[in-house]
């Protein structure tokens, strides 16, 4: 953990460290206090007097009906996400992985959607499942299949999972394809010359090897669902129709911005730090066993 | 098992062709990998040829998969005018400060933290690691609204700094060079204090070569991270002067009645090259950086 050689200077490590705490203080800290405190506070309705409310903010939020629903959809969309990435992502990675001709060249080709930003992987699909411009949208309505994501709440939610998780794959992907090359040859070679069957080597041997990959990627994934697909639900849906697409965070983003409800919105952030915390504590639980893996 | 542990050469031979190693097999991956591939790529290829079309075309919904003759007057009106009023050149100028300045301010500000908290001895000093690991566990959506109360307090509100500083501490940055510095060899600082080189003399003449290649990894991650955000610009940078194009590009579609489809097609072209083509360019760093911040 420790280095046993270190300098003697007694000023110099709190200079090198000023910005970085600077910032974390000021932007991280500070405001992270604030969305906790804020939570318990209630303005009225002209913004001039604000009280001290205790929990009621929490009691309002989880007794609204609409909160609940968002909740709801929240758990289907990460786990739509999270499923479709990485099933996906493990398919082509351990076909990638085969020594096939043209294996390097599949890896960039499949790589670069890591580069692409939520909101323009929404505006891609736009292109595809719009019902006037979209080429799949439009040639299912010309089928006779009625789809208009703008329209059909089940429909919206399918569009929404389906651009986050393309955008996604290839994060996973990447992961994977590192996780197989770890795997020592000699036990798949050892298996297969035992009689075991591809389909059944890779149940038996590379999937259990593989777990510790896979469980950090459901943990990153679900950050991911959770957290950076706001852009893909503001660019696609704005969280319609009828609140059919939105997430808890696109609708703290809406008490907080449009609504102007500091003290509800506040409550759904601290809601959402929990999430978070948890989160990251399970990552970094394993990380540790990873470490000795 | 223990056919292989008797007879090594036999696993050597295995080693060049595997058991299963049937035409058939590969042939089937190849053809799952290749719908893979075009499955990526086709809302690429779609707004690529869509950006070389007139509006009219794609307003009637003809999603035109070959390229078209409108490709120079698109990109020249888009890249001069834009649809909203803000030429797309500077959306694509003000990503390319913001996210240069993310990537580069979150590297200069991480490897200095974590040098000082490996290499020298000071009260605090865990209390400093704690600090910086626990901001990974406050992004900046669960603290927006109070950090854009503080940010439009110091006056930041449509600037750089204020775009850009909120977000440029980075617990992961500070992990991974912490980690890479632990395994620099004692003899090597106990060699520049027999020299007489302080710290900074250390720091610039050891440290930083040696993490070369940790920081050009760093620096493709975090640029396409910088590039891509789009909660707090979308709150905090609402002026012309410092539209973002990922914000502007979204901009684009908001009224659909009259979107000029193929503009926002050339938008989209020229919102996702760049961060593409670092991400390929700098493949090697990129997937080595990835796999060992592990964020």
């Amino acid at each position: 953990m420790n280095r046993k050689v270190v300098f003697e200077q007694k000023l110099l490590p709190y200079l090198l460290l000023a910005p970085q705490l600077v910032v974390t203080v000021v932007f991280f800290f500070w405001p992270a206090g604030q969305a906790v405190w804020f939570a318990f506070l209630r303005q009225d309705a002209f913004g001039i007097r604000t009280t001290f409310v205790g929990l009621e903010n929490f009691q309002d939020l989880f007794a609204d009906p609409l909160y609940l629903e968002t909740v709801r959809n929240t758990v289907v969309f990460c786990t739509g996400v999270t499923l479709i990435a990485l099933s996906l992502a493990l398919v082509l990675a351990v076909l990638a992985d085969r020594q096939i001709r043209g294996a390097g060249l599949y890896r960039t080709l499949l790589i670069w959607p890591y580069a692409i930003a939520p909101a323009i992987a929404a505006v891609l699909w736009i292109f595809l499942f719009h019902p006037q411009v979209g080429l799949f949208g439009r040639a299912l309505n010309d089928a006779g299949i009625p789809f208009d994501y703008k329209l059909n709440g089940n429909q919206a939610m399918l569009v929404v999972i389906l651009a986050a998780a393309w955008k996604q794959v290839s994060y996973n992907f990447i992961f994977f394809l590192a996780g197989l090359q770890s795997i020592p040859k000699s036990v798949l070679e050892a298996a297969a010359i035992d009689g075991a069957r591809p389909v059944r080597r890779f149940w038996t041997i590379t999937f259990p090897l593989l777990s510790p990959t896979t469980f950090f990627l459901v943990v990153v994934n679900l950050v991911y669902a959770f957290f950076e697909t706001f852009g893909v639900i503001d660019a696609l849906t704005r969280g319609g129709p009828a609140k059919a697409t939105e997430t808890l965070i696109y609708r703290a983003y809406v008490d907080g911005r449009i609504n102007l409800d500091l003290g509800m919105s506040s409550a759904q952030s601290v809601v959402l730090m929990i999430v978070v915390i948890a989160l990251t504590m399970i990552q970094f639980r394993f990380i540790e066993r990873r470490v000795h893996y | 098992m223990s056919t292989t542990e008797a007879t090594p050469g036999l696993a050597l031979a295995e080693e060049a062709a595997p058991p299963e190693r049937r035409a058939g097999a590969d042939w089937v991956a190849h053809a799952v990998l290749i719908l893979g591939v075009v499955l990526f790529a086709l809302p690429l290829w779609i707004v690529l040829m869509g950006s070389t079309h007139d509006a009219a075309t794609i307003g009637r919904g003809e999603t035109p998969l070959l390229p078209g003759s409108e490709a120079a007057a698109n990109y020249a009106a888009a890249w001069s005018r834009g649809t909203t009023g803000v030429p797309v050149g500077r959306m694509l100028w003000n990503s390319t400060v913001m996210a240069f300045c993310i990537a580069a301010g979150k590297i200069a500000i991480s490897i200095l933290s974590a040098y000082a908290v490996v290499f020298f001895r000071f009260p605090g000093r865990r209390l400093a690691f704690w600090a910086i690991f626990l901001t990974l566990m406050l992004p900046v959506e669960v603290r927006i609204f109070p950090t854009f109360k503080v940010v439009s307090d110091l006056g930041l509100v449509n600037t750089f700094p204020g775009l850009i500083i909120p977000i440029v501490a980075s617990a992961t940055a500070t992990l991974l060079f912490r980690q890479f510095f632990l395994t620099i060899p004692d003899e090597f600082v106990e060699a520049a204090k027999m020299d007489g080189a302080g710290p900074l003399r250390f720091f610039r003449d050891v440290v930083l070569p040696l993490s070369r290649t940790n920081i050009a990894a760093l620096f493709v991650i975090l640029f396409v991270y910088g590039w891509n955000q789009y909660l707090w610009p979308l709150l905090v940078a609402t002026s012309d002067e410092v539209e973002t194009v990922v914000i502007g590009m979204v901009k684009m579609i908001g009224s659909e009645s009259n979107t000029d489809w193929s503009l926002v097609m050339t938008t989209c072209v020229l919102a996702l090259l760049p961060p593409v083509a670092v991400v390929l360019l700098m493949q090697r760093w990129f997937v080595k950086g990835l796999t060992e911040t592990e964020k």
